[in-house]
């Protein structure tokens, strides 16, 4: 049995005269075995916050079925929130509140006893470093202090399932890998964890498995390996010095590939999917030559998730517009 | 990090009120001890009532004849239970912005992802408000003291009447609880909070002796008023003149203030508990 298991999950919003339908999720399976990271990746208002919203009892579906540790979602929501920690996009803590505080009114919440709750909070404000900050409120603490106290309030009770909802958006990049070491360090002792993000770089060092969703629909799972092989193999990338002979370069190159050769103008950067290694990187550089085309750098590399994500969508992971749509999104979800 | 897992114990009482209660007074102390975070926001809420008592008192004391009493205090004994019930009005407002703000911040989320029973994060705060306010009116009552209302029917009837004030704050925290949960900002909860409640308390005798509203029908909605049927109840009980000049004059729900009083707050009650709860159930930031 699965830790988390969810079945054709439908949630939509809207739907009146006023305002257009829109299908948070349209039919989402999801299954994370125990003690393993499940990355839920997706551009904004894909549908991972509405997912995780479900998953941890906070928001009926209108279709489909979920259970954590085989129990429902709907219908044993207390026990389901028994077992489950969450630490949410927005860091709620209680900012008028001392970080100590914050962690010990959560434990006296899950019916700990005082000392208990206090001794706990202490051993947690330890683990994420902010013996310091404790006894200040937490409107002083930094982003990322607020959200590592933000994680340590959903690890109070040690649960074994844990839901991170976009657990390093608006960090910094220093404090974002200092905060996946923390999430790394959870699932070692079998904690089942549940991730989303739009960073195809936090999905791929930290999740076991990855789902990618787009639209309230899973478009893509498998390992982050499995999803690279999905889309071909090693990408040729060939910056040239001078950006009239870009067009002739991409030429050259797109006979040697595999599929269609990809033109960044403004960086004059062509990107190429290739099969051949090391061999046809030689081959090119002097095709390329031979011709008298100069280039400025060169590089044979693995696909990324966000060549992952082109392949998968037509787009990039992070675009501008989608961030509007989400905006529509979040709309909806305060229209309910 | 450890590593082990550990299920949260089972909580006292199995789930049942013993559970409840003690999850709302975790919330209540969470609430109480943001209030010593933001002593501006206790001493603010202090000094908007001790002003209008002040400026009341002296501004339209000498202007408002109070019908059936004499002297330079009759209006301010009067005027002290219109002050009370008014500014004890004004919780729901306190309640629907508290509860507006943490839905805003994700508090609410938090809360509910929590093991805990699904009314204490709006009891916690109910009860909470409740406190501050039985803190204003002390401060309020003290300071109606020293511009010389006082209480003359004994202990018994003093304590009654606060109890009959206390029970009215608690029920429009309530009605608070459920705008604070239905609108989407801060700033909203608190707009809609003075547009209700400012007619509310002005359309009753808090604060001119009201017997000849005209047209009739806003006659009979002041004098059916909670608002008019507390202040009328206080009043009553306290011995303070009430401009009535005698129950003749009295409408219905005015002579028999302490008992409709009552009746309004536990309608209130039972209304917006359930409808506030069922509400929290389904809430989103």
């Amino acid at each position: 049995m699965a830790a988390i298991e969810a079945e054709g999950l439908v949630k939509i919003y809207g739907g009146s005269k006023k305002s257009k339908e829109v299908r948070a999720l349209d039919g989402v399976d999801l299954a994370v075995p125990e003690g393993t990271i499940l990355g839920l990746l997706g551009p904004n208002g894909a549908g991972k916050t509405t997912a995780v919203r479900v998953l941890t009892t906070l928001l009926k579906p209108d279709a489909g079925t979920a259970s954590v540790l085989g129990l429902d979602v709907v219908h044993k929501a207390t026990a389901v929130r028994r077992l489950i920690g969450l630490s949410g996009q927005y860091a709620a803590v209680d900012e008028n509140l001392t970080g100590r505080e914050n962690l010990v009114m959560v434990g006296r919440l899950y019916h700990m006893g005082k000392a208990t709750a206090e001794q706990r909070a202490g051993e947690l404000l330890e683990e994420f470093a902010l013996t310091d900050a404790a006894d200040r409120p937490s409107k002083t603490y930094s982003g990322g202090m607020r959200r590592r106290l933000d994680l340590a309030a959903a690890l109070v009770v040690k649960p074994p399932v844990i839901f991170l909802d976009e657990p390093t958006t608006g960090l910094d990049p220093r404090t974002r890998i200092a905060m996946w070491d923390v999430i790394a360090g959870l699932v070692k002792g079998g904690t089942t964890l549940l991730l989303t993000t739009q960073y195809l770089e936090e999905a791929d060092r930290l999740a076991d498995s990855i789902v990618v969703v787009d639209h309230g629909k899973v478009i893509a799972r498998g390992t982050a390996d499995e999803l690279k092989a999905q889309i071909g193999g090693e990408r040729l990338q060939i910056v040239v010095s001078d950006a009239d002979r870009l067009a002739e370069a991409a030429e050259l190159l797109g006979r040697m590939g595999t599929g269609e050769a990809r033109v960044h103008q403004q960086s004059r950067e062509i990107l190429v999917p290739v099969a051949g290694g090391a061999q046809l990187l030689v081959e090119a550089i002097r095709q390329l030559d031979g011709v008298g085309i100069k280039i400025d750098d060169v590089a044979l590399r693995r696909p990324t998730l966000d060549d992952v994500f082109m392949q998968l969508t037509g787009r990039p992971a992070e675009e501008e517009s989608d961030a509007a749509s989400d905006e529509g999104l979040e709309r909806e979800e305060a229209a309910r | 990090m450890s590593s082990d897992t550990l299920a949260p114990p089972v909580p006292p009482g199995g789930g049942g009120p013993a559970t409840a209660l003690h999850d709302a007074w975790v919330v209540t102390l969470r609430n109480l001890r943001r209030m010593t975070r933001i002593p501006e926001m206790v001493v603010f809420s202090s000094i908007q009532p001790i002003m209008f008592v002040l400026l009341f008192a002296y501004v339209f004391g000498g202007a408002i004849p109070v019908p059936g009493a004499e002297g330079n205090t009759a209006y301010r004994e009067f005027l002290l239970p219109g002050i009370f019930v008014q500014t004890l009005a004004f919780t729901a407002a306190t309640t629907s912005v508290g509860l507006a703000d943490d839905l805003h911040k994700g508090l609410i989320d938090r809360f509910r992802s929590l093991p805990i029973s699904r009314s204490a994060v709006l009891a916690g705060r109910t009860t909470a408000d409740w406190l501050q306010n039985l803190f204003v009116l002390l401060v309020m009552a003290a300071c109606g003291l020293v511009v010389g209302w006082r209480i003359h029917d004994g202990f018994l009837k003093a304590v009654a009447g606060f109890v009959v004030l206390m029970l009215f704050a608690y029920a429009m925290s309530w009605i608070g609880a459920t705008i604070g949960l239905s609108v989407r900002t801060v700033e909203a909860a608190n707009t809609i909070g003075f547009i209700w409640i400012f007619p509310l308390t002005f359309l009753s005798n808090a604060f001119v002796p009201a017997r000849k509203i005209s047209p009739q029908w806003l006659q009979n909605v002041a004098d059916w008023n909670p608002v008019s049927s507390t202040v009328q109840s206080l009043r009553g009980l306290w011995g303070n003149p009430d401009g009535y000049v005698g129950p003749k004059n009295m409408p219905w729900p005015i002579e028999h203030a302490t008992w409709v009083s009552l009746f309004w707050s536990v309608l209130i009650l039972a209304v917006f508990i359930p409808l506030s709860v069922r509400k929290y159930r389904s809430v989103s930031a």
